[in-house]
């Protein structure tokens, strides 16, 4: 309870999941069955909280089961070429990508790199525009989930003040 | 008390589009106070938005989110009068369901 009061409810699932990480062999099969949605305290419904977690794009990857994406001209990333607020950074995915399932917005250089991840159903247009902190100088990389297949078109944002500390 | 989600959808040309802002700190857990001690993260994790009671857009937000989420997305169809409700839920538990209809 008290761990609680001081943590906050997710932190502690956090320390918990971080230990399971450490205990077992690595981040793939948690990464796995988080997506899945088996691992306990599923609240988390679309993408597990490891992908949210994830320190790098690769490791992002591997949570939301990606291999290599394929690069796409069916995306649209619209953002800023500098931001000088790295606390509110305008983004806009939009794809003409037949059947999207899922967008997620990715920045490579920030401490967690999955900004946000958004589950598409049918009768759903494929445009999403959010609003995203960016640490400093990076690259965001829009995925896009079309057919069980993922996409990604990416662009490079120069960041004048952070916004990790914002 | 978290303060309500402004919604706005307008049907326009055979899609409504959908914005919102979402009223929350969106606090990092990466910043620390004057005394040098963590601030805990206390963030929006999930986002779920419903057409007439059908879910149409589920959000995962990590701690990069803006404070005071904005997020805009269009739906195919929608009619003038339908409901639009927006439900989110923090890492601390706290939730908040906002609603409007569609303009």
């Amino acid at each position: 309870m008290f761990l609680s009061a001081v943590y906050g409810e997710s932190d502690l699932i956090n320390m918990e999941r971080r230990k399971a990480i450490k205990a077992g062999s690595g981040l793939g099969l948690l990464g796995v069955l988080a997506v899945l949605g088996l691992v306990p305290g599923s609240a988390w419904a679309g993408v597990g909280r490891a992908a949210l977690e994830a320190g790098n794009l690769s490791d992002a990857f591997d949570a939301l089961g990606v291999s290599i994406p394929e690069n796409s001209e069916l995306i649209t990333l619209t953002l800023p070429d500098v931001a000088e607020n790295g606390a509110v950074v305008p983004v806009t995915v939009e794809s003409s990508l037949a059947h999207i399932e899922q967008i997620s917005i990715l920045v490579d250089k920030n401490i967690n790199v999955l900004a946000a991840n958004f589950v598409i159903p049918k009768g759903v247009a494929g445009f999403i525009t959010t609003r995203i902190k960016i640490g400093q100088t990076a690259t965001v990389v829009a995925l896009v989930k079309a057919d069980g297949k993922f996409y990604r078109a990416s662009k490079t944002v120069q960041v004048t003040q952070g916004g990790c500390s914002a | 008390m978290s303060e309500a989600t402004r919604i706005r959808a307008t049907a326009k040309d055979g899609l409504t589009e959908v914005k919102m802002l979402m009223q929350h700190e969106m606090e990092t857990g990466q910043r620390k106070d004057a005394a040098g001690n963590k601030i805990p993260a206390w963030i929006i994790t999930d986002v779920e938005v419903l057409h007439e009671g059908r879910t149409v857009l589920e959000a995962q937000f990590g701690t990069a989110v803006s404070k005071n989420p904005y997020l805009v997305f269009r739906l195919i169809g929608g009619v003038k009068g339908e409901k639009i409700s927006v439900l989110w839920t923090d890492n601390r538990g706290d939730k908040r369901t906002d609603e409007t209809v569609i303009d």
